[in-house]
C-alpha cells in the first residue's frame, strides 16, 4: 500500500516533467521577450533548473508536511493549499450532496424495483439505468443546462450564488440543483442496479421466509430484516464511487461554472501548472484513501459478523 | 521431449479412420453457432448490433459525405453567416451547419470515425497487454506475479480521469512532425490503453488459476506440452468468454473517456473533430443552436448504448453457466 503511493508519485511526477520546457516559454514566445535571463530567472525561481529528482524529494518532503508547494502560473506564488483550501469546501457540498441525493434515489427506485420485479415498473426502471449509464456526463449537463437553464429559465445556468445574495441558502440550494442531478445520474443507475440484485438475493434467505412464516407484515418483512442486510454491500460500492464521483464533478465544475477542485484541475493543466495539479490529484487520492477507510470502519459497524 | 511427441501422435492415428462413418450421423454445431443462437433471441443486443454496425459503416464511408469535414461552404447568404453561422437544415446541408460554416452532417461522419477508431484500437491494445501480463502472472506464479499485479494495482491507483488529463495535457506540450491526426488518435490510443489494461489483466489471471487445475491442463502436461503450448492452445481459448464479455463493455468507455477529455479540451484538437471535441466547440453556442449540442452528444450516446447493449447480450450468450436452460 504505502509503496504504491510512493511509486504512483514517482510515476506521476516524471511524467508531468516529461513535458518539453516550462509554463513560461510559450507565453514569453508570444510576447517577443528577447531578454534570455528573464526566462532563466522564472524557471528558477520555481526550482525548474534543479534535477528532476531533486525536485522530486522537495516536492514529497513538502507534502510530507502538509505543504503542497507554490502555484506557478494560476496565482504565481500563492501556497497551492490557499488556493486548494478555497476550491475544496465547494467540490465537497457539491459531492456530498450529490452522494446524498444519489443514495435516496437508488434506494427509492432499487427498492421498488426488487419488490416488484419484471412489473412494468422496473422494466422502466431498468430502461432507465442503461440510459443512465450509457449517457456522456458532460453531454447530460449540457442539455440539462441548455433545457432547465436557458430554455426555462427555471434554474442558473451556472456559479454557486448570485452576486450579492452570498449569505441566501435557498439561492445557494437552487444553484446547487442542477450540478447534483447531474452529478448524480451515474450512481443513481449504478447503486439503484445494485441494490435490486442484492434486495433480491437478500429477500430468498431463509430468514425472511421464517419472518413470514411468523405472519410478519410483508412490510416489517422488508424494512426490518431484509433492507438493513441488502444494504451492507451497499456501502463498499459507495466507497469504491468516490474517485468516479470526483471525475464527475470535473464535468460537472466545468459545464456549471461550479469554482471547485475539478474546475481548479482543468484549470491549472491549462496554464501548465503543475504543482496545483499534482495536489488536485493528491487531495483526490487522499480522500479516495480515506473513503476506503470509513467504508471498511462503517462495515465493521453494520454487519456484526465481520471481526478483526 | 521427443517421445512424448510422438507418443501423443500414436495415439491420436488410430482414432481418425473410424470418425467419419461416425460423425455423419450427428448435426454438428460448432460453438460459434451456439453462441450466435443465443445472442440472437437476445433483442436489445440484435438492435444495439444492428445499431452499432450502422454507426460503423456510416463512419467508414465518411470520405463519401456530401462535403469535406472542413470545407466552409461559401454560398450561405451574408445573413445566415451572421447568425452565428449555425445555418438551419436544408437540401445542402442535411443537419445544417456549424459556427464556421462547415457542414455538420459530414462532420459528424468523420468525428465518428475518430471516436470509434479510438474505441476499438484502445480496447485491441488494452486486452492485448491484459492477455498478455495476465497470462504471464497466472501461468508462472510466484515473484513473476507478484511483480505484475502489484505493477496492476499501481495503475489501478491513480485516479483515472485526473490522470488521463495530466497525461494529455502533458503530451499536447509536444510537437510532432507527422500528420496531425495521426498523432493524435496514437497519443490518446496509447494513454488511454496505458491506463485501461488492469482488468482484463486480472480477469485473465482469475481464468488461468482456475483452469490450470483442470483436467484437460493436467493431460496437456502429461502428454509433456511446454507452456507456451498450454497458454495459447489451452488456456488463452478456455478464457476468451469472459475477456470478450469485458472487452466489449469497455469500448463503450474508452469511446466516453476520449470525448470526455477531448470535451475538456486535451484530447483531439482542431481542424480534426471527435464527437467530444464537437460538443466542447460547441458549448459556447448553447444559446443558439439546439440541434448542434444533440447531434454529437447524440452519436456517443447511441453509440455507447448499442455497445453496451451488445456487451450484455454477449455476456448472455457466452456464460456457459445459462446454457441448456
Amino acid at each position: 500500500m504505502g509503496i504504491t503511493l510512493v511509486l504512483a508519485s514517482v510515476l506521476l511526477f516524471g511524467i508531468l516533467n516529461l513535458a518539453p520546457g516550462g509554463p513560461f516559454d510559450a507565453r514569453i514566445a508570444a510576447a517577443h521577450i528577447q531578454d534570455p535571463g528573464y526566462l532563466d530567472r522564472l524557471n528558477h525561481l520555481i526550482g525548474l533548473d534543479k534535477p528532476v529528482h531533486e525536485r522530486y524529494l522537495d516536492w514529497v518532503g513538502n507534502v510530507l508536511h502538509g505543504n503542497l508547494g507554490e502555484s506557478w502560473t494560476m496565482a504565481r506564488g500563492q501556497t497551492v493549499n490557499t488556493i486548494i483550501g478555497s476550491r475544496l469546501p465547494n467540490t465537497v457540498m457539491l459531492m456530498t450532496t450529490g452522494l446524498l441525493f444519489s443514495l435516496v434515489i437508488a434506494l427509492v427506485v432499487g427498492t421498488i424495483s426488487a419488490v416488484r420485479q419484471y412489473s412494468l415498473t422496473d422494466n422502466l426502471f431498468t430502461a432507465f439505468s442503461f440510459f443512465g449509464i450509457s449517457i456522456p456526463a458532460f453531454w447530460f449537463g449540457l442539455i440539462m443546462l441548455k433545457f432547465f437553464g436557458l430554455e426555462l429559465k427555471l434554474f442558473p445556468v451556472g456559479g454557486i450564488y448570485t452576486v450579492g445574495h452570498q449569505d441566501d441558502l435557498l439561492d445557494r440550494l437552487w444553484h446547487l440543483i442542477l450540478p447534483m442531478i447531474v452529478l448524480s445520474l451515474l450512481q443513481v443507475a449504478q447503486w439503484s442496479r445494485f441494490l435490486r440484485s442484492s434486495l433480491l438475493e437478500t429477500l430468498r434467505q431463509d430468514y425472511i421466509r421464517t419472518a413470514r412464516a411468523k405472519g410478519q407484515t410483508e412490510r416489517l418483512v422488508l424494512f426490518r430484516h431484509a433492507f438493513r442486510n441488502a444494504m451492507i454491500p451497499l456501502v463498499t460500492v459507495i466507497a469504491i464511487a468516490i474517485p468516479s464521483l470526483f471525475g464527475g464533478a470535473i464535468f460537472t465544475e466545468t459545464i456549471f461554472n461550479w469554482p471547485g477542485m475539478g474546475q481548479l484541475l482543468i484549470g491549472a493543466v491549462g496554464a501548465l501548472d503543475w504543482p496545483v495539479a499534482m495536489g488536485v490529484v493528491t487531495i483526490t487520492a487522499g480522500l479516495t484513501i480515506l473513503a476506503n477507510f470509513i467504508a471498511d470502519v462503517a462495515y465493521v459497524i453494520i454487519d456484526p459478523r465481520i471481526r478483526y | 521431449m521427443a517421445t512424448t511427441v510422438s507418443d501423443s501422435n500414436v495415439l491420436s492415428v488410430p482414432a481418425s479412420p473410424a470418425q467419419p462413418t461416425f460423425e455423419k450421423k450427428v448435426k454438428a454445431t460448432g460453438e460459434a453457432a451456439i453462441v450466435w443462437d443465443r445472442f440472437r433471441r437476445h433483442h436489445f443486443a440484435m438492435i444495439g448490433l444492428g445499431t452499432l454496425l450502422f454507426v460503423v459503416l456510416v463512419s467508414t464511408f465518411a470520405p463519401l459525405a456530401p462535403w469535406s469535414p472542413n470545407a466552409i461552404d461559401r454560398s450561405l447568404t451574408d445573413q445566415q453567416v451572421m447568425a452565428h453561422g449555425f445555418a438551419p437544415p436544408s437540401a445542402a446541408h442535411w443537419f445544417g451547419t456549424d459556427e464556421l460554416n462547415r457542414d455538420l452532417f459530414s462532420r459528424l461522419l468523420w468525428a465518428g470515425r475518430i471516436s470509434l477508431a479510438v474505441g476499438f484500437l484502445t480496447v485491441g491494445i488494452g486486452a492485448t497487454i491484459g492477455i498478455f501480463v495476465g497470462a504471464l502472472a497466472g501461468f508462472y506464479g510466484g515473484w513473476l506475479d507478484t511483480v505484475l499485479m502489484r505493477g496492476a494495482d499501481l495503475f489501478l491507483s491513480f485516479p483515472f480521469l485526473p490522470t488521463l488529463i495530466l497525461i494529455s495535457a502533458m503530451l499536447h506540450q509536444y510537437k510532432f512532425s507527422a500528420d496531425v491526426t495521426v498523432v493524435q488518435v496514437t497519443t490518446i490510443v496509447g494513454v488511454l490503453a496505458l491506463l485501461g489494461w488492469m482488468d482484463t489483466a486480472r480477469l485473465v489471471r482469475g481464468q488461468f488459476l482456475t483452469l490450470l487445475n483442470r483436467d484437460f491442463v493436467i493431460a496437456a502436461r502429461a502428454l509433456g506440452a511446454d507452456g507456451r503450448r498450454i497458454m495459447l492452445v489451452h488456456l488463452i481459448p478456455n478464457s476468451m468468454a469472459p475477456i470478450i464479455v469485458a472487452a466489449s463493455l469497455n469500448v463503450g468507455g474508452f469511446i466516453i473517456a476520449e470525448s470526455a477529455i477531448s470535451f475538456l479540451g486535451v484530447g483531439v484538437s482542431p481542424p480534426t473533430a471527435s464527437w467530444g471535441s464537437m460538443l466542447a466547440d460547441f458549448q459556447s453556442y448553447l444559446r443558439y443552436s439546439a440541434i448542434a449540442v444533440l447531434l454529437p452528444g447524440g452519436a456517443i450516446f447511441i453509440t455507447v448504448m448499442a455497445i453496451n447493449f451488445v456487451g450484455d447480450g454477449l455476456r448472455d450468450a457466452l456464460d456457459p453457466w445459462l446454457r441448456n436452460r
